[in-house]
């Protein structure tokens, strides 16, 4: 980004190995200790309560699988125990890479998992955490933020910075219900938005690399232009008349036969909308892309070091053109989606969706599979509060909502830390 | 035709910034009339005929797009039909006071090279900490106000001072860690107008108690919505922002920091520090926006709502890139974005049918976005190069204008 770049010299803000490893240790004995007193030794993993977890997804059809119950005492302090005893061996000795990475993830694992076993406890046996619905609203939830990241990932690789993305997937958004209701067709409504995300891409594109617009602001004026077209639009022509101009069909599964049957996932995995599946496919087909082909090399050579790749005849400004749609129209896609989802478009109804995306790019280090796991993370704990609020847990419903916030705040702050964008992200390119 | 008199033609048609300013107003108001247009069935279905009759396309059209911006100018500038004439112009100032501070907000950050879009965030801890104190205490008049201002700036500070710390102690880019504090603040703040010692016992929705009447910004002029005491803080902000980034040695610091971080820690400037002080000092600015919105008078119930932070946090983003980061550039656009804003709500209320508000939205994007391109606005209307005098040829599009402004941050 281009206000990123300008962060302090390595050697200034590497903070000392072993300061860090007691940072790390502390933390994860910290987080076994809540989940020992908190969660396993708390009133309601009490009087010998069961947790229940349920494996049936119950809005499809399928095979049922029995619910899994098990002692939550026993469980969520055996996990607590896991992560103290994780931190205290980070505490004696310097681990490898390798090793450090699998300490945190086996504590962030055994944390969640405790977390889920302490709300899922009840002694009367009432309450349960049907984990497939779980699952299927992280999947929900992930896909317009991988679609948004993985448009940001495409600009950003070629030197040009998109903070526009919650633009692009409101935009996207809005024309998918707009053309999918005028012509009654949800196709032709999503490729519709796909186009306004291309064209969002494009007004991004021409301002930014012809009229040499600093990149960042930008994007904050283009999505505050999007938020009032569409909300201007919508409240003149849309909320007066919503069955011929805001009503498409919902989005329709497609099951894939053989592995929709898989065991608890495959339901959640492989019947489902045929978004997902391209969504996971465009992730693939990126990353391939951006590392195994030549459009790929010439993209990263351009974010990089644009005077070089045009010293040997790549065409910056034409490849950045074309790279930003094509973002822009992923982002689309993203916001085509959002719509298809629910069957209609409401005001601001991405509601920093694109901006999520953009940490996720940031946070995913801007590559595809890092954007794909950053939107997971967050999908799956804005599950994760979604899920256990009906569960009367006792933090405020408010506090819980959050959850996927704090947690992407700590993991970027705890563990991704000082991140790299590409050298010549959000600087113009200006021959001669 | 005199010299001089030719001189100053000269000037007005080159792209200086307040030709630019000016045409890109003009733009917008175009394409806002446009849109207006554009949202109507009846024009629209009077357009599919306009080729047999053109008069009722455009007779109408002209009507629908003449009516909205009369109206605009009425809330805005001066009504001659209202009692009182003063009125619209108070209600921009009112409306333009807590954009200046916004504004400040994100321009001081950003002249050290940091992109405050957390300015949401620091609003809302803000108005935690300033209603707090304006209902839980009694104190006399002139304490109680300065109080609640402190709490506003301390509240705001500190999360602003929490986004530049995490940056300089564990590397957080400042985007991802605002865009998180915002989303939390949001939940913090809902949760706390349910809890007993923020809710209003006397009301069923979700809303805090009201500041005492101790608490409120003493007014100054006019009757409700009155200009008041933040009015006068905003210049004093302005002021203030101005001394420090030309004349204090912080604000060299934030400077060098912004321009050249390697530079300036070359020179032994602490670039982590520095950037921890910028963003407390945004974060103080956004806690004063708090205050206006609790103590004074936009809101009228003067307590917290879930919907307390208006989007201001990011109009400060767009306030400061018109004003182009200067500290009276900012408090220019402020006044004319809350010019907009109070024009646009009475063009909602008055017009028939309604054109909604979000045309302001529209209107400020589009002159941010001219203002931003200063070469756009010389393609459309072909002005003259800034840099040229008036000898010169006919200007076009001179690859050294383009490399300057490639160089020259906008803000």
């Amino acid at each position: 980004m281009a206000v990123a770049t300008i962060a302090a010299p390595a050697a200034l803000a590497a903070p000392e190995t072993d300061t860090r490893r007691y940072t790390a240790a502390a933390a994860q004995i910290a987080m076994g200790l809540v989940a020992l007193f908190a969660f396993g030794l708390g009133s309601r993993t009490a009087h010998g309560a069961d947790t229940t977890f349920g494996l049936t997804l119950l809005s499809k059809s399928g095979t049922h699988v029995p619910d899994w119950v098990f002692p939550a005492r026993p469980a969520v302090v055996a996990l607590a125990l896991v992560c103290v005893l994780a931190g205290i061996a980070r505490l004696a000795g310097r681990l490898s890479r390798t090793w450090r990475l699998a300490s945190t993830s086996l504590v962030l694992f055994c944390f969640t998992f405790a977390f889920m076993a302490w709300s899922a406890a009840d002694p009367k046996g009432g309450e349960r955490l049907i984990i497939p619905s779980l699952l299927n609203s992280m999947v929900v939830a992930a896909v317009p933020l991988v679609l948004g990241a993985l448009g940001g990932v495409v600009g950003e690789r070629s030197g040009v910075v998109n903070v526009a993305i919650e633009g692009q997937l409101l935009f996207g958004g809005f024309m998918t219900a707009l053309v999918g209701s005028a012509t009654k067709n949800l196709f032709i409504g999503v490729v519709a938005g796909t186009l306004a995300g291309a064209l969002m891409g494009l007004l991004l594109a021409v301002l930014a690399i012809r009229y040499l617009i600093e990149q960042v602001v930008l994007g904050v004026v283009l999505n505050l232009l999007a938020l009032g077209v569409t909300g201007f639009l919508y409240k003149s022509l849309m909320q007066t008349n919503q069955s011929s101009y805001n009503s498409v069909t919902q989005f329709g599964t497609v099951r894939i036969p053989g592995l929709a049957s898989i065991w608890v996932v495959g339901p959640v995995l492989f019947d489902q909308p045929l978004i997902i599946y391209l969504t996971v496919a465009l992730v693939v087909l990126v990353h391939l892309g951006l590392f195994r082909t030549r459009w790929g090399l010439r993209t990263r050579a351009v974010g990089e070091h644009p005077a070089a790749a045009d010293t040997v005849g790549i065409k910056v400004l034409r490849l950045r053109y074309g790279n930003v749609m094509l973002g822009g129209a992923f982002a689309g896609l993203g916001g085509a989606w959002l719509v298809g989802n629910v069957g209609n478009f409401t005001e601001s109804m991405t509601n920093g969706k694109g901006f999520i995306a953009l940490a996720a790019v940031i946070f995913g280090r801007w590559s595809p599979f890092g954007a794909l796991a950053a939107a997971a993370l967050f999908g799956f704990t804005d599950a994760l509060a979604n899920q256990t609020s009906s569960l009367q847990l006792p933090i405020p419903s408010d506090l819980l909502s959050t959850l996927p916030y704090v947690a992407t705040l700590f993991a970027v702050a705890g563990l991704i830390g000082r991140v790299r964008a590409p050298a010549a992200d959000g600087k113009p390119y200006v021959k001669g | 035709m005199s010299n001089r008199l030719k001189r100053i033609l000269v000037g007005i048609a080159s792209a200086n910034t307040v030709t630019v300013t000016v045409l890109a107003f003009v733009l917008a108001v175009v394409i806002g009339g446009i849109l207006m247009i554009l949202s109507d069935q009846q024009l629209l279905h009077e357009w599919g005929y306009v080729t047999s009759v053109p008069g009722d396309a455009f007779k109408d059209s002209w009507h629908k797009v003449a009516d909205g911006y009369v109206a605009m100018f009425h809330g805005a500038i001066y009504d001659p039909s209202a009692k009182q004439a003063a009125r619209p112009i108070e209600n921009t100032i009112v409306n333009a006071t807590p954009l200046v501070f916004a504004g400040l907000a994100v321009a001081v950050p950003f002249r050290a090279g940091l992109f405050n879009i957390g300015g949401q965030s620091q609003l809302i801890i803000g108005a935690v900490c300033a209603t707090w104190v304006g209902f839980t205490f009694s104190l006399p008049l002139p304490l109680h106000v300065l109080l609640v201002i402190v709490a506003g700036m301390v509240g705001g500070g500190l999360v602003g001072g929490l986004i530049g710390l995490l940056k300089a102690r564990f590397g957080a880019h400042e985007v991802i860690s605002s865009i998180m504090l915002n989303n939390i603040a949001l939940g913090v703040l809902a949760w706390l107008i349910s809890t007993k010692a923020f809710h209003d016992p006397k009301r069923q929705d979700a809303i805090s108690k009201p500041v005492k009447d101790s608490a409120l910004l003493p007014h100054i002029h006019g009757s409700s919505p009155e200009i008041n005491l933040s009015t006068l803080l905003a210049i004093v902000a302005v002021v203030a922002v101005w001394w420090l980034m030309s004349r204090s040695t912080l604000g060299f610091r934030l400077r060098a920091v912004g321009s050249n971080p390697d530079a300036a820690h070359t020179a032994g400037i602490s670039v982590t520090r520095t950037q921890v002080y910028a963003m407390l000092i945004a974060g103080a600015l956004m806690g004063l926006v708090a205050v206006t919105q609790v103590s004074g008078t936009l809101s009228a119930s003067h307590a917290m709502t879930n919907t307390l932070d208006n989007g201001i946090g990011f109009t400060g983003i767009t306030v400061a890139l018109l004003g182009r980061g200067k500290p009276v550039g900012v408090a220019l656009a402020a006044l004319l974005f809350g010019a907009l804003n109070a024009g646009g709500r009475v063009m909602e209320a008055s017009t028939q049918p309604t054109v909604p508000h979000d045309v302001v939205t529209v209107l400020q994007a589009i002159i941010v976005v001219f203002v931003a391109a200063p070469l756009l606005v010389q393609e459309i209307f072909r002005l003259r190069d800034v840099r040229r005098d008036g000898s010169g040829a006919a200007p076009s599009v001179a690859p050294a204008t383009a490399v300057d402004s490639a160089v020259e941050p906008v803000l």
